[in-house]
């Protein structure tokens, strides 16, 4: 079955939650909707889902147009950020529910249960409550029950937001893997970029409600359509730049002065921002930067440590460039004092170009390679 | 730290005793003249009955004209109390679950409801049962007292039902339920010490109201409590007796505590705990 959202809006008084979204998820496919909290992943799952209906536009299924339609008359299952069980009923029970409400037989009900049970591990826990078990185990409750029930839509709503992080891990291994044989359309909302790169599929980016890019989730990445896009699809924050281009050089915000190379020397004169991922940023002391870097194309940038922050075997160390903050990810621990002058590097094949309305300008085929 | 502890915790303690035995006195002197003759009542103060006696008991429990009140109380009381909830429930959902214009305000003007001494109501409310024939029936009762208590039992069933994340709703609505089976089978148990204690409080006030059960009953309904109040004869007053009601009067409302001790102090809170 396939799920199409066409111009979907939502308003709830006066104020837009969705605006004029527009989707088609595939039969069998792993869709991830990305975007900040409160960017409209939840309203929109909603409108998917049926529990809301769209202020204007159309909700199809297969074809058939479902706007409106009540979600109990729809093949919807849905998993909450929240564990969101039946406390006075048996796990047992709680996966069995949307069968006994269909009506299915005993035994292919205790047969579909037990089967799910098993694959989520869940199999010693059934005649407990939820409420007696940990958060990872009422969250595969959940999940079970969502299973069971094979409907065409699948819905996950942040399911491990509230997890700790090795049953994470394990979880979001299983999850495309239990699903993907049930040729449902998968939806998946997170608010971690790294998420939806290890979830693969297709990825929306939602900000303030509306879809800034959807396409297959590497391609996303590498070559966001727009400034926004990649700003969702980014942590550490994008490093942006506002750069004016003349002739053959780039006058930077900061008033350095640089020759236009890279993507820079093909596009017209203009006003243009230039995104780089933090990790693509590289950083020198001011002497070693002479000594070894002169006339290699980097484009070198003066700006000073504002806080060094040391995660293991990597430092992210937030940078001074004028009135702009740039992040950088860099390999090994670096301790660099604050107010230190430092060489910004920055790879002109690796950096993302927008222009004034911050659109993608077609980027060289290696541009922002991870 | 035990050495220092110990004096202030043991003065502690006596308060604590005396004051229980403060409240506990009045229980007590009710219970020892229950089992006291007339007789002793009227010419000694004694600590205890000299000779324990149950006459007053047994004549409740065999003279009709005693414990047809229990029977007539317990009756207004029961219906009272499943009325109320049976109203409350559907009203206290709509209020946790839905907006609507006015919201606030009615849900406040439940609660005023409940502000308004019973006094004010007993005379229309005597005109009205008379005039369609519900005068000195337990309905007539129950259904004054629905007045008071489902505005209450509405209060503390929001808090309750409030208390249930509205995933769960959608969820059941996902699982395909419909909503009276999602409401019986899910939603209830979920809600079922708020119920408890909405039963409680609608018991409470419903046993111990006196003003409306009595302007509104004359002899077949007639309450326990307006029993007990014509008990003065031309021989005076029957105090054994009398204490013997007292004490049959308090055991319903103690049971009824004892089954929602746990959750009482939430219900007091109506809910918001």
């Amino acid at each position: 079955m396939t799920l199409e959202l066409d111009h979907v809006s939502l308003s709830v008084r006066g104020a837009p939650f969705i605006k004029d979204v527009s989707l088609r998820l595939e039969r069998g496919s792993l869709n991830v909707l990305l975007g900040a909290t409160l960017a409209g992943k939840t309203s929109l799952m909603r409108l998917m889902a049926g529990l809301d209906a769209p202020t204007t536009g159309r909700v199809r299924m297969e074809g058939r147009d479902v706007t409106g339609v009540s979600v109990k008359k729809r093949s919807v299952a849905m998993v909450y950020q929240q564990f969101i069980n039946y406390p006075s009923l048996t796990v047992y029970e709680n996966i069995a529910s949307p069968l006994r409400v269909a009506g299915l037989r005993k035994a292919e009900i205790e047969e579909r249960v037990l089967s799910a049970a098993k694959l989520l591990k869940l199999d010693p826990y059934l005649q407990r409550t939820p409420l007696a078990l940990s958060g990872g185990q009422q969250q595969r409750t959940a999940i079970a029950r969502a299973l069971v029930k094979r409907a065409d839509l699948v819905l996950l709503d942040e399911p491990l937001a509230n997890l700790d992080y090795k049953l994470r891990e394990e979880l979001r291994e299983e999850l495309p893997r239990i699903f993907a044989s049930t040729g449902a359309v998968f939806v998946y909302a997170t608010t971690e970029p790294t998420e939806a790169l290890l979830l693969g599929g297709h990825t929306a980016t939602l900000l303030e409600g509306a879809v800034t890019q959807f396409g297959p989730t590497a391609e996303v990445y590498r070559r966001p359509a727009n400034l926004p896009t990649a700003r969702v699809f980014s942590d550490p924050p994008l490093n942006a730049l506002r750069v004016t281009k003349q002739a053959h050089t780039v006058l930077m915000e900061n008033g350095t002065v640089l020759p236009a190379s890279g993507a820079l020397a093909q596009v017209p004169n203009g006003v243009y921002t230039i995104g780089v991922r933090a990790h693509h940023l590289g950083v020198e002391d001011v002497a070693t930067a002479e000594r070894t870097l002169a006339g290699n194309g980097l484009i070198r940038l003066g700006a000073t440590i504002a806080v060094t922050e040391v995660t293991g075997s990597e430092s992210f160390l937030h940078m001074d460039m004028g009135a702009e903050r740039l992040t950088a990810l860099v390999p090994g621990v670096r301790r660099l004092e604050p107010g230190a002058p430092v060489e910004v590097l920055i790879d002109p094949r690796r950096i993302l170009l927008f222009d004034a309305e911050g659109q993608a300008i077609a980027p060289a085929r290696d541009a922002a390679a991870a | 730290m035990s050495s220092t502890s110990q004096p202030s915790s043991r003065a502690g303690a006596f308060v604590m005793a005396l004051y229980l035995a403060f409240l506990i006195l009045p229980i007590y002197w009710l219970v020892n003249m229950s089992l006291k003759t007339n007789f002793e009542i009227n010419t000694t103060v004694s600590l205890w009955p000299n000779e324990i006696t149950f006459e007053h008991y047994i004549k409740i429990f065999t003279d009709s004209s005693w414990y047809s009140g229990y029977i007539n109380s317990l009756t207004y009381v029961a219906l009272n109390t499943i009325i109320s909830i049976t109203l409350a429930l559907p009203a206290a959902y709509a209020f946790s679950r839905y907006s609507f214009v006015g919201e606030k305000h009615l849900f406040f003007w439940l609660l005023s409801n409940r502000m308004a001494p019973p006094a004010v109501f007993a005379l229309p409310f005597f005109n009205l049962y008379s005039a369609i024939g519900l005068f000195d029936t337990p309905w007539a009762v129950a259904l004054a007292h629905c007045l008071f208590n489902v505005p209450l039992a509405v209060w503390i069933l929001e808090g309750f039902m409030s208390g249930v994340p509205r995933e769960i709703d959608e969820t059941a609505a996902i699982d395909g339920y419909s909503f009276p089976r999602f409401f019986i089978k899910i939603f209830m148990p979920l809600i079922a010490s708020g119920i408890g204690v909405a039963a409680f409080f609608c018991f409470m006030f419903s046993w111990v109201e006196l003003l409306l059960a009595r302007t509104l009953t004359a002899t077949n309904a007639k309450p326990i409590a307006v029993t007990m109040t014509r008990t003065v004869s031309a021989a005076g007053m029957d105090w054994g007796l009398l204490a013997a009601a007292g004490v049959l009067t308090i055991i319903p409302g103690a049971l009824v505590i004892w089954f929602v001790r746990n959750y009482i102090a939430k219900g007091f809170a109506l809910g918001r705990v």
